[in-house]
Order: structure tokens, then sequence, then C-alpha cells
């Protein structure tokens, strides 16, 4: 029994990938993460417009007594942010794989893709 | 009714519910001089929106406030690192004399010679508890003193012209503000781990030595209540590479009259004197955190330092700038009624009564350490100093943190340990009983966890729920923080 | 090993630490000590010998008589400390052993009384600067100016600041403490020619000034502004009585000592500095900061907040390395201000003002005195002397006056003097009689 989706790839960072329909990634972090982080208070994500390159820190989640550095799985441009995260980051431990999400990439390179962990690599990486 | 409804001083009032506008709490007498022209209106003010209450309205407020709190006053308070001992009640006397309270910084010296032979006479004693050959009151916390020590040792390199000496190791066991004082200083933090007793590991020292190497950043006793045997090899290593070596000296009661920085090779340590010379914490602040050096940091020490000129009329004190000061700390000399207070105490104890006391803090811990290492787990099994570090990972396979037990310690009138600190102790409890407290505190102490070791099997959920008898429960903290609430504002 | 040393500290009896020795299953107390290598253990502590209380208030009691204390004597030394009527109530207050011993308050069910108190000094700290918020307090007046150049490093992204040749000499010294090691640019100049670039970070003003000259910062805070930079001010919070908040006039950052509200000058601290910001900085603000929230059965209560940005999370990419707050004095500044109130605190502006002037009005009628006129200031102000600022102090106190503060740096013979409303009439018409006489007779 798992919390993490099967269609959603991930990172040993703990974040999400899930590539839309238009070829594009929306990105968040995992159950597990929001999990281990306790109520997230705060959410530091990149300017839209920002292009971004793979593993590279992109923003920061703070829990009440912790912050913890956002790694982008993926290279591209930053086309979207969720507003609704930054106004309510309780929403990442509500829905950290649906309401939660938090930036939307245009990939440079979408065979990236390939590289990142699935659902049963992620679950087995966090049981050790 | 109920009673809270009926009582008069509810619980949550603020300044502002008992306000009424048009009260005051005080009177200043009218002006004693021929009216002056007012200066033109565009630079006035015309709202101040304070809250208008009466004396005993401040009075009650605030003594309600207080009694909110757990205080050494009141309450058995083994906040581990903190120190936190009985505050001798002559030292706030001593301080309060209008000799010490009443004067200005500024005044000429010759006016103010008692104030400076007294800091004199601390810079001395504390030279002889640390070794040390040099010292500065300047600092005005132990954070602020380990920024005038990186400072210091940044001046040093910069000096010999090895300004590429940047890297400064601090072990993952170190207190927080050691790495953020070394960024503050302009270094590159390195973290270096520390082996299962807390002690810096060698070959990590040895492999970060090199002509990089600006200094190491280490506390003793290390902040799991150890002494390291190997410290002297350690800050020779330092010392081979071209390094320095700065002392927490957060720790320092452990040490009294038992070994001396200096002699171990630290080229540099600073002291709390609200923990380790007794002055009252006050809540979080004011301390002192002078700094002492040895020759090499000497020329670099924080101005001012006070000397002693002795002159055909006697001795004569007066402040004075180390040739290669690192500059001022504060506006002032230092937190000097905190130094009033250190100095009241060290008079007080004399060498002796130093050593005694150390040795009665390291004692009072061991005893702990004995009769509850049947219950909680102690992180390292052997003889510690000054404080005793368990750890409630057995508890928290039964469903209890460490955050849980504290606060149930609550219910019994104890204030709680520090928390899940050192970091690499799993569920951390730092128990620091310090050397005022008696035989029966610390029996009672005893008891109090062995109960709760028990209620941890039996009926965990009143840990879960605790604390039970406060005037809040737990608070919501994450509202805190995503809905900052840091002003009063108007309804 | 020498005989245990009874002391009224140490509770223990001998019989009790030997009871305690053997349930650790050791010999002696040194013992304990074996980790410590033979060759360091046990040095000989060169300490003179312990006192007892009584002995304790002869000995260090006899150290504070040979100070010369302000109100004994005439003293009209400023300079960014103050000497005015301080409630009795503060004292009071904060020698309750309940906020005298007590902690940081790591666990908020016990420390509600500290917690509390600290919002409620952020609260009137935000309402007199006409800031939105404030921390819990920092070092003192000066690191926290420091701290507010560095706050404005992290807000702008940018690395040079620009600080008035007005700003307190002694916090300018703070200023290049805390920024020069950092690699942080400071370039200095009069009020008014500030050479904003796009690197500058903020422009550190005082208000009042060093020399007690009170100023729009309007024109000031636009132009910053409009360089995208932000202004910090210096401020005195007893001025901020009568004049206009920092806040009200487009300043980003407030800072200040609050030892003017209810601190005594104990030769230069513990105080407390205070520091207000714009609530869109907040993250950036270094220090510790309280706020109100509620328990699980929704009773109010405070706890700190934001922790995130401190050292003991952040480590070394912390706002500041600062862990203290300096809460009881903070505490006292409360209490202090609770008591004087809107009126009270106006009125201690107010008569400090009217005194001020009058000392001024007086000694600029003396021959061979000038008060230099800079436009409207508060209660400090300089005179040119006939002689140097420290010669006629020295001449003073042969008079049983202390005097001013030597700014022979900016004004030929300046001294800076300051009144308030602990100076009387009497002290200053004997200020300007020795002023007088010191003019008339030479440096005697």
């Amino acid at each position: 029994m798992t919390e993490h989706p099967r269609e959603l790839r991930y990172t040993i960072e703990h974040e999400w990938v899930r590539v839309e329909d238009d070829g594009t990634a929306t990105i968040g972090v995992t159950f597990f993460a929001q999990d281990q982080l306790g109520d997230v208070v705060y959410v530091v994500l990149p300017a839209v417009g920002s292009t971004v390159q793979k593993d590279s820190k992109m923003g920061e989640i703070e829990s009440v007594k912790s912050v913890s550095d956002l790694f982008v799985p993926v290279s591209g441009e930053v086309i979207e942010t969720n507003q609704d995260v930054i106004d309510h980051p309780e929403r990442v431990n509500e829905d950290p794989h649906g309401a939660g999400w938090m930036v939307r990439v245009r990939m440079s390179d979408p065979s990236e893709v390939d590289g990142l962990l699935t659902n049963e690599q992620y679950d087995s990486a966090i049981a050790t | 009714m109920t009673m809270e409804a009926a009582s008069t001083q509810r619980t949550h009032q603020s300044l502002w519910d008992v306000a009424r506008p048009g009260r005051s709490g005080i009177r200043l007498p009218e002006s004693d001089v021929p009216a002056q022209a007012m200066p033109e209106a565009s630079l006035l003010r015309d709202e101040l929106r304070l809250p208008e209450v009466s004396e005993l309205d401040v009075v009650r407020h605030f003594t309600r406030l207080s009694q909110m709190n757990f205080a050494v006053d009141t309450n058995f308070y083994p906040l581990g690192s903190c120190t936190m001992k009985y505050n001798p009640k002559i030292n706030d006397v001593v301080a309060s004399q209008a000799g010490f309270s009443g004067i200005h910084p500024l005044q000429p010296e010759e006016t103010v010679q008692g104030a400076l032979e007294l800091m004199h006479r601390l810079q001395e004693d504390l030279q002889a508890v640390t070794g040390m050959p040099a010292s500065s009151l300047a600092p005005l916390a132990g954070a602020h003193g380990e920024l005038a020590g990186v400072l210091m040792i940044k001046a040093y390199h910069d000096a010999r012209g090895e300004s590429d000496r940047k890297v400064m190791l601090i072990p993952d066991s170190a207190h927080g503000t050691n790495p953020a004082s070394a960024a503050m200083g302009g270094f590159e933090v390195v973290s270096v781990p520390s082996d299962e007793m807390g002690r810096v590991d060698l070959a990590a020292v040895e492999a970060a030595c090199d002509d990089r190497l600006a200094g190491l950043m280490i506390t003793i006793p290390n902040t799991l209540g150890l002494f390291n045997p190997y410290i002297a090899r350690v800050c020779e290593l330092v010392h081979g590479a071209g390094g320095l070596v700065y002392g927490d000296g957060a720790n320092m009661n452990a040490l009294l009259g038992r070994a001396r920085p200096y002699d171990l090779g630290f080229d540099v340590v600073h002291l709390n004197l609200h923990k380790t010379m007794s002055t009252p914490h006050g809540g979080g602040g004011p301390g002192a955190g002078p700094v002492c050096v040895g020759e090499r940091l000497e020329p670099y020490l924080p101005s001012p330092v006070v000397e002693r000129v002795d002159a055909d009329g006697g001795a004569r004190y007066r402040f004075a700038t180390p040739t290669q000061s690192i500059g001022a700390m504060s506006a002032g000399h230092g937190n000097f009624g905190v130094l009033v207070r250190a100095y009241t105490y060290l008079r007080a104890l004399g060498a002796d009564g130093l050593r005694q006391a150390s040795g009665d803090a390291v004692l009072n811990a061991n005893y702990l350490r004995r009769k509850l290492e049947h219950v909680y787990r102690v992180a390292v099994d052997r003889t510690c100093m000054h404080e005793v570090v368990f750890s409630c990972r057995p508890q928290r396979d039964k469903g209890v943190k460490a955050l849980d037990i504290s606060k149930r310690m609550i219910d019994y009138g104890v204030h709680p340990p520090t928390m899940y600190f050192p970091l690499i102790v799993d569920e951390a409890l730092m128990v620091e009983p310090t050397e005022t407290e008696s035989k029966e505190t610390l029996d009672a102490f005893i008891a109090v966890m062995e109960a709760i070791a028990r209620e941890v099997e039996e009926s965990p959920d009143v840990l879960l729920e605790a604390p039970h008898f406060t005037p809040v429960g737990r608070l919501d903290e994450a509202r805190a923080a995503r809905q900052p609430d840091l002003r009063w504002q108007a309804p | 090993m020498t005989d245990p040393f009874p002391h009224s500290y140490l509770p223990h009896t001998e019989a009790e630490r030997q009871e305690m020795l053997a349930v650790i299953g050791v010999g002696s107390v040194d013992e304990l000590f074996a980790d410590i290598p033979d060759a360091f253990r046990n040095p000989a502590l060169s300490l003179p010998p312990a006192l007892t209380e009584l002995e304790l208030f002869r000995e260090i009691g006899g150290l504070a008589k040979r100070n010369a204390v302000p109100g004994d004597y005439p003293c009209f030394v400023g300079g960014g400390v103050y000497r005015h009527f301080i409630p009795s109530v503060v004292g009071a207050m904060i020698s309750r052993g309940e906020f005298l011993t007590s902690y940081t308050p790591y666990q908020p069910e016990v420390s509600q009384g500290t917690l509390q108190a600290t919002y409620e000094y952020q609260s009137m700290i935000s309402e007199i600067t006409g800031m939105e918020a404030a921390n819990a307090g920092m070092y003192d007046g000066a690191s926290s100016l420091a701290e507010a150049a560095l706050m404005a490093c992290r807000v702008t992204g940018r690395h040079s600041v620009i600080v008035h040749d007005t700003v307190n000499p002694r916090y300018r010294a703070v200023v290049d403490t805390y920024l020069l090691p950092q690699g942080v640019e400071i370039a200095t100049c009069a009020p008014g020619s500030e050479a904003f670039s796009d690197a500058t970070a903020c422009v550190l003003a005082q208000y009042p000034d060093y020399y007690g000259v009170v100023r729009d910062l309007t024109p000031l805070a636009d132009r910053a502004h409009e360089a995208g930079a932000l202004l910090a001010v210096s401020a005195d919070p007893v001025a901020l009585g009568m004049f206009r908040a920092p806040g009200d006039m487009g300043a980003d950052i407030v800072t200040g000592e609050t030892q003017p509200i209810g601190v005594n000058m104990s030769f230069g601290g513990p105080y407390v500095g205070y520091f207000a910001c714009k609530m869109a900085y907040i993250r950036q603000m270094p220090g510790r900061i309280a706020g109100r929230t509620v328990d699980h059965e929704g009773r109010i209560g405070y706890a700190l907040t934001l922790q995130t940005r401190e050292q003991h999370i952040r480590r070394e990419r912390a706002t500041s390395n600062i862990c203290t707050s300096e809460a009881l004095i903070a505490t006292g500044t409360a209490v202090a201000l609770a008591a004087l109130g809107p009126g009270g605190l106006r009125q201690m502006a107010e008569l400090s003002y009217q005194k001020a002037h009058y000392a001024a009005s007086e000694i600029g009628a003396l021959d061979g005195y000038e008060v230099i006129d800079n436009g409207a200031w508060f209660n400090e102000f300089v005179v040119r002397c006939p002689l140097m600022g420290s010669q006629m102090n020295a001449s003073l106190w042969r008079r049983g006056i202390i005097g001013g503060i030597d700014v022979g740096e900016a004004v030929e013979n300046g001294l800076l003097l300051s009144v308030t409303e602990m100076n009387t009439r009497e002290e200053i018409d004997a200020l300007v009689g020795a002023l007088r006489e010191i003019a008339e007779g030479g440096a005697r």
C-alpha cells in the first residue's frame, strides 16, 4: 500500500513530477515529505519566467521548526507557480500530490523524466 | 455564572483590555522653565495609541503575567546547556546601587574610577579561570562573543596576509550560533562529523587541515556533556595547519577550577556570564559574553579593554583600544550591570568555591544519570560532566515523543530539559541539574521521571495531552507562523 | 584535594556527597573528572579569597561609592544614553523572580508571562515607531542599526550602504565592525547629499541626529525608494513622544535604543535595541519574535514564531547569529511605556524639549559661546565654546558639574549638551553660571 501514485515520477529529494498532456511538468513535494515535515507554514518558489537547471535549488519549504531546500527535478522555464500554496501552505499537507502542487515547468529536455524514480523505486528508497 | 466568567482578573487579558482613555500610570512635574517656542507643527505627531492604564493596573497586569512563568526561583529548571543555577540575590542588590546603576557611560573617566576598577578586576579573574593572558568584556552575549571571536580570527589571518583562509570547521553537534557567527565573519562553514561519544572526528579534522583552514569552533565540554580527552591533540592539529581554535564556553560550568582552555590549546574562549557566573537569565537576556584570548589574538580584542596605570598618586584605570582591534561591539563598554553581578558571584565563591561548584554540578549530573539509566536510555553510557543527555527513542517506539515527556514534566512542576539537542541524538532530552540543587530536589525529580516512564507504559494518552494545569495548553504554532499576529491592533 | 567548601549557594552536606558518589560508583568527586588528562587537571586558580555576603557589600559597595552619580551632580551628558525618569513600577516588576530567573520561552505553556510581555512590548514599539511589526529585541541600539543594514542587504540583494555623518559615531563604529568583514561597502555623507546607485541597499539615518537635529525624513525616504534602496532609521524613542514617527515618513526599518524609556544608564548596559520594520520584510528580520495564537481549546496564547529565520534552525544561513532578546530589559521598557501611556511619554518629551531649549537660549546669550543652529532640534545641542570640549568638561567637573560630550571632530571647540526632565532649572542655571565663569576666567 503506497501513498505515492503510480502516474507520478519521484526524486530522492522528495519531489514529484507529473507530465501533463501539453508536455509541461508539474512539480510538488511527496506525501512522505510533508508527513515528515509536519505542518507546512511557508513556501518560497522561483519567479515565473526564470530558467531552472535540473537538481538545482528552486525554493524553500518551512515547517514550524525546520527549513528544507526544494530542488527542481527537470530543467526548463518556470511558467506558473501555485499562488494558492503560497497563500495557504497547508495545502501541501492536505493534498500534496494535487492542490498542493508548486511549480509548472516547460521542459527543455523531456527525456530527463525518464531518469526519475518510479513510485515503487521511491517507496523502497524511503523505506531504508 | 462560571468561575472563569466571575473572575475579576481574566487569564488572557491584555494591557489593552484593561486600558481606559484618560487614565495614567504616572504624573510628571510641571515645567520649571519659561515656556519655549514649539517646533513647527509639520514635524510633530498627532497620534500615539499607547494603552492608558492606572499604576495599579500596571502592577496587577505584569504581576499576573509573571505568575505564568516557571523560573529558577519557583521551579527546578534543568534546561541543558543553559546552566539554570540559583542567582544569588546579593548580585542584584549590589548592581542596583546608584553608584553602578545610575552612572552614564560617557562620563569623564575620573568620575567613574570605581566602575573601571571593577571591570579591570573582573578581566583579571576571568583570565585566571580560563588561563588566558588577555580579555575584553565588550561582547553583550554568548553569540556576540562568538562573533568577536571569529572576527579576531579573521583579523589575525588578514594581518598575516593569509586572507584565503576561509574555512571554519564546526562539529555537527554544535550550537546553531557557531555556524551563524562564522557566517557573519565571512567564513565558509564546513561541518565535521562527531563519533558516537560526540567527539569531533580526528580524521575529518586532519583531512581539512590545509592552507584554507581558518580555524575550528568547538564546545568544551561537548554538547553531549562529555569531556574529550583528545581535545589538546585536536588543537595541535589545527595549529599545525595554521588555524586557530575557538572555544565555545557555554559549558564552562563543568570546568571551573578543573581545567583551563588556555592549557588545552585554545586561542579564544567566550564565557556566558549568565550561565557560568550565575547572573539572572531574565526570560532570555541580558547576558554577557566576554572573550578571553591567548597571545596570538590579544592585539585584535574588541574595544574597549580596561587598563590599569600605576602613577604616583596610586592606581588609575582607563579604557583602551587594542592595537589592531576588530572594533566596537556595542555603543557602550559591555553589559556593565551583568558584569557587576558576575564579579560579585566570583568574589563570593573564590577559587575553592568555584571548584566545589563544578564538582557538585558534575556530581549531580552523574547521580541523575545513574538513577535514571534504567528507565531512560543514556545517549552515551559513561561518566558525564555537568549535564547528561538521554534519548527517548525507546519511548518513541511506544508512541510517546521526547516532546510529550517534556510537556508531562510541566504537570509535575518541573521545567522541561532542552529537547531535541544535540541534533546527533534521536529524541534527545538534555538535563543539566546544576550544583545549586539539593539531593532532595534531585530525588524528587527522579521520582517524577520514573512516574512518567510508568505512564508511558500504562496511560500514554495522559502524556500526549499534557500539560494539563497551565493557563494554556499546547499552542497552534503552525497558525502562529502561517498568519503572523505580532502586535496588538485596534479591533 | 582541598576540603569541600561549605557555601550558602551549595546545598550538599559531605554525607550527601558520599552517598551520591556511592550511587555513581566512584570514590571521589575528582574521579568524575578523569577524562581531563592529568597534565591539565586541577590547575591552581589565582583568585582573591572568597567573601561573605556582609563583606561583599563592603568591598564592592566601596567601588560603587567611588563613582560620581548623575543627580548627585548636575549632568548634561547624552549621546544616545539619557537620564529620564523611571517609574517605580519598573523595578518592582522586573525584579520579580518569575521574570528575572526564567529563560528563553522555549516551553510556551510555562512562559506565557515572558511571551505576552514580549508581544505587548512589540506592539508598543510598533506603535511609537509607526511600523507594522517589531521583534523581541536586539543587544543595543548600535548593533540593532548594524543588523538593519545587513537586513537591507538581504532584502535588496545589494551590498553597499550609505551612512549619514550625523549618525552617532559609536553606532557607526559598530556598523563598521559588523558590515566590513562581510564585504559590504560603506559610504559616508551629510544628510541631503546621498549618492544613490543601483548597488545601494539602504541609507542609515538618525532621528533626531547625533547633534540633536530633527529633519523631515520624507524626502530622503522618497529618494531612497526611487533608487530601489531602503531607509533605515535609528530613533530616540522619547523624541517619538512628540515628533512624527519615522514609519509615518516612509522609513522601512526603524531601530534604536529603548534605554531612555525605563532603563537604568548602568554605565552603558544592559539595554535593549529595538527593531521594527514593514511586514513585507518580516522574514528577513533578525532576532526573536513572539506571536499570538490559540491553543487546542481555542484559548489565546503566545509563542515564539517565524523561528526558521533563526540560528538554531537555519544555522549558517540564519538572518543573524543573535540568540538573546534582552527580554528582561524589554519587559522593563514595556512596563515603563504602560505606566507612561501616551500622555506621559509626550510630557516627558516636551519637558526635555522645553528645558533643553531654555538651557540653549541662556548659554547662547553668554559671551564666548555660540549655539550651533541647524534647524529644529529636540533635547540635545552643540555649543561652540571658548576652549576644547575636553577642557570644558574638566573645568566643569572642578565645579561639580558633569558636562557634555566633546564633539571637536565636527565643530571646533564643540560640546554636545543634553537636557532632560530630570535636570532642574537650578541645575541648568548652575551650568550657565559655570560656563560664564570659565569664559571669564579661562581654564581653571
